[in-house]
């Protein structure tokens, strides 16, 4: 069944596409109060951001539908055994959109203080979430004949949340790279120095997440079965260590060139320990989803398939050239002076 | 207070509350690009500072449906696993293509009209509010070709335990989708017409700016004219698309009880769902619901008594809500007949009253909108998937109460807050009128940074 296959990687893609691109927003996010010491200099990482926030955020919509479409029961058992989290998360991505736009509408200290907090708040969570439930994926969910037996609680576990830090350092560092490039002076200098100082943590966090990994999930008899696989959690790591080497010797766009390689491949890892499942349980195999056993019907996977292929290199084609026209960084004066800015 | 009706309940907040804002995304895209085209054309900059300002408010709107539409994606699965399961090999494919195909076009592109002023030229920057209002419309088709397949299912064949496609083009050709996206996207610019119309009058009144508001005005008349009718057009032909795939729906917007040929509307009627007669019908006009249900007098319109109670949906609610949407939408034809001509002949400051309804107007094209979605959704019941599965089967069963009293607080919290705010910040840049300082704006296209 080749179709269910061609699926499995494209869910894999949207998914770790989605995280690089959106990784770095939410970063800025996490970052907004730390990072920006004036109002100017929020504006500036809100603008950085501006034009490209919402687009990144539609791979995230698109992995949904894709998940719907293509695997219809992993999408009806994973939305609603992972209810509250996914609330939550909702809740969070909601308020993140309405604060880029409202901030700016309304001169006032309290006003403005408000949405600066809504705008941290609400991304720090979805990356701790995704982490949270990713984790919780790779290590199965307690699901059988009877249904699920989990709660927002028991995803809370060690493994879970480990995760869940991992998402949040990495996102941290991805983002204020993405403001190292984006912005300039003094600002930029500063978002390079925190990437720099985070960067160790998030080090010793992905050292722990892999031990662990062995530990708690199957993810790993995938690549001892075949151990040409290792090729991706080892370019994952490459791409960490080039990471800061690169922001070492001042290769700020190479840097975030490399972190956004790290969130590819970390990904990526996670996504071919799991196969061929989607949720594996931790109950018992018989019940975990497969690609096999979740799948829609060949017809529409083939239908899926014409349509992604058509479109999806469309949508990066455009996607590329958009990010072309606002690669000049953001500076304190255009944004001030600029009344279509944030 | 079960799960089954806590997650309908949501979805009924959730969704119209979203739908507060997409109809008038659907119409003020077009109407901002085509100022904005007009302004690149003519070099006219009153044009320009009317797609500034139209689209400004636009924006305001635009946000919070961009936001809460991910909650509709997400709910199908949250709440109704065992629909996405049972449908989700027919179903969850427009939704999918929706993304694919409009979302991101819409998303990116609406990026380079907010942020692009002074980075793309002139042309290219029209031509990205028009991508913006083309993806916008685009979405609506592919989520009301979703919707029309619950009302009227094609296309497929049941097999393995659920439904599976087997005719992708039957699906997307469906006379019910088609129709309910006709009558959809001219129902959103009747909404933009009258938000135009109502926000112009309103500055009209306090002579404020007058040429740019009366200009504003006469456009968005003739726009509100042209969608009004077309929405009782369309709706005609929709309605008889109804009454042909889903009698129950149709009976209870009419409220006919037997199984009758030749049946007569009536102007006033209350239905009595208990005695499951009417209890008044007064002023009735002979062979009429005949005549609109399958375009000829004589006509048999089957009555809700030839259906088992337990599959008729709720009478009272479905044929208020036609009635009320029928009558606004005919208040609207009127409203917008009376708008063009005042406009076109230059008399409209003369008559202020004329000018104060239609501040109160704003609202109700919004009320007939939700009106219209009651009748589909209410209407349809109970059924999810007509004639196919059923509501009450369609609903997750790994969700507790506590879960879903948890998050029906949490959307009507968060979604009551966000929409004050949002309204309040319409209000206020609405009242505000045009910027007219359009520095930092019309850069030349050499000043563009390498």
């Amino acid at each position: 069944m080749e179709l269910q296959i061609t699926w499995f990687v494209l869910w894999g893609v949207l998914w770790a596409v989605y995280f690089m691109l959106d990784g770095f927003v939410l970063g800025t996010g996490i970052l907004h109060n730390f990072l920006a010491r004036t109002d100017g200099e929020k504006r500036v990482l809100i603008n950085t951001i501006g034009p490209v926030w919402d687009g990144n955020e539609v791979w995230l919509i698109t992995a949904g539908g894709a998940t719907f479409a293509a695997f219809p029961t992993t999408y009806a058992l994973m939305f609603s055994y992972l209810y509250t989290a996914l609330l939550l998360l909702l809740f969070a991505l909601i308020v993140r959109g309405v604060s880029f736009e409202f901030r700016g509408k309304v001169e006032g200290e309290g006003w403005k203080r408000g949405w600066d907090m809504a705008i941290q708040v609400s991304s720090f969570l979805p990356a701790l979430l995704f982490g949270v439930a990713f984790g919780n994926i790779f290590m199965g969910l307690p699901m059988d004949a009877a249904g699920y037996h989990g709660s927002l609680l028991s995803l809370l576990n060690p493994y879970g949340l480990l995760t869940g830090v991992l998402f949040v350092l990495l996102f941290t560092v991805h983002g204020a790279l993405y403001l190292a490039v984006k912005t300039v002076g003094d600002l930029s200098a500063r978002a390079k120095a925190l990437a720099d100082k985070v960067w160790p943590a998030l080090l010793v966090v992905a050292v722990a997440f892999l031990a662990y990994t062995k530990f708690a999930t199957g993810l790993f008899d995938n690549y001892l079965s075949a151990p040409l696989l290792f090729v991706v959690p080892l370019l994952a790591v490459t791409a960490l260590l080039a990471t800061r080497i690169l922001s070492a010797r001042g290769a700020t766009p190479g840097a975030f060139a490399a972190s956004c390689v790290t969130v590819l491949m970390v990904v990526a890892t996670g996504v071919t320990g799991l196969f061929p499942n989607l949720i594996p349980s931790s109950l018992d195999p018989n019940f975990s989803l497969t690609i096999y056993n979740s799948s829609s019907s060949p017809y529409t996977l083939k239908l899926m398939t014409i349509v992604a292929f058509i479109f999806v290199p469309i949508v990066i084609a455009y996607k590329i050239w958009v990010y072309r026209i606002f690669r000049a960084p953001v500076t304190e004066a255009e944004v001030l002076g600029d009344k279509n800015a944030y | 207070m079960d799960v089954l009706f806590m997650s309908r309940l949501q979805f009924a907040i959730t969704s119209m509350f979203h739908f507060i804002f997409v109809p008038l995304t659907l119409g003020l895209s077009i109407l901002t690009a085509f100022m904005e085209t007009r302004y690149v054309i003519s070099g006219d900059e009153t044009w320009l500072k009317m797609a500034k300002f139209w689209g400004k408010l636009f924006l305001i709107n635009f946000a919070l449906g961009v936001v809460t539409g991910i909650t509709l994606e997400f709910q199908f699965g949250m709440n109704w696993a065992e629909y996405s399961k049972y449908v989700g090999d027919i179903f969850g494919a427009p939704l999918a293509i929706e993304a694919t195909v409009a979302f991101f076009m819409e998303s990116v592109f609406i990026g380079v009209w907010i942020f692009g002023w002074n980075k793309v030229s002139k042309t290219f920057h029209a031509v990205s509010i028009w991508l913006v209002a083309i993806a916008t419309n685009l979405s609506a088709l592919w989520i009301l070709l979703a919707n029309g397949w619950m009302q009227h299912p094609v296309g497929y064949v049941l097999r393995n335990g659920r439904a599976e496609m087997v005719d992708f083009m039957a699906m997307v050709t469906n006379p019910y989708g088609l129709l309910k996206f006709g009558h959809q996207i001219v129902s959103g610019y009747t909404v933009a017409a009258f938000f135009v119309m109502g926000i112009s009058a309103w500055h009209l009144l306090r002579k404020n700016q007058p040429e740019f508001f009366t200009r504003s005005f006469k456009l968005a008349a003739a726009f509100g004219l042209v969608s009004a009718i077309l929405v009782g057009v369309i709706g005609d032909f929709h309605a008889v698309e109804v009454a042909k795939t889903q009698p129950t729906k149709f009976a209870a917007m009419e409220s006919v009880w037997e199984t009758r040929k030749g049946v007569g509307l009536n102007l006033i009627l209350l239905p009595d769902e208990k005695r499951e007669c009417n209890a008044i019908e007064r002023l009735c006009i002979p062979n009429m619901v005949s005549l609109l249900a399958f375009h000829q007098p004589e006509a048999e319109i089957k009555g809700l008594k030839d259906f088992p109670r337990e599959l008729r949906p709720p009478v009272m609610l479905t044929y208020l809500s036609f009635r009320a949407m029928v009558g606004l939408g005919t208040l609207f034809i009127l409203l917008s007949l009376v708008a063009v001509f005042l406009s076109r002949t230059g008399r409209l400051q003369n008559f202020p009253l004329f000018l104060k309804v239609l501040v109160y107007a704003i609202p109700l094209p919004y009320i007939a909108n939700q009106l219209g979605w009651v009748v589909a959704e209410v209407g349809r019941q109970p059924w999810i998937v007509y004639g196919v599965l059923k509501t009450s089967d369609a609903v997750s069963r790994s969700v507790t109460t506590a879960q879903v009293v948890g998050s029906l607080a949490g959307f009507t919290l968060l979604y009551g807050f966000l929409g004050v705010v949002d309204i309040y910040l319409l209000i206020k840049y609405a009242r505000k009128g045009p910027d007219d300082d359009l520095s930092g704006i019309i850069k030349p296209v050499s000043a563009r940074r390498a």
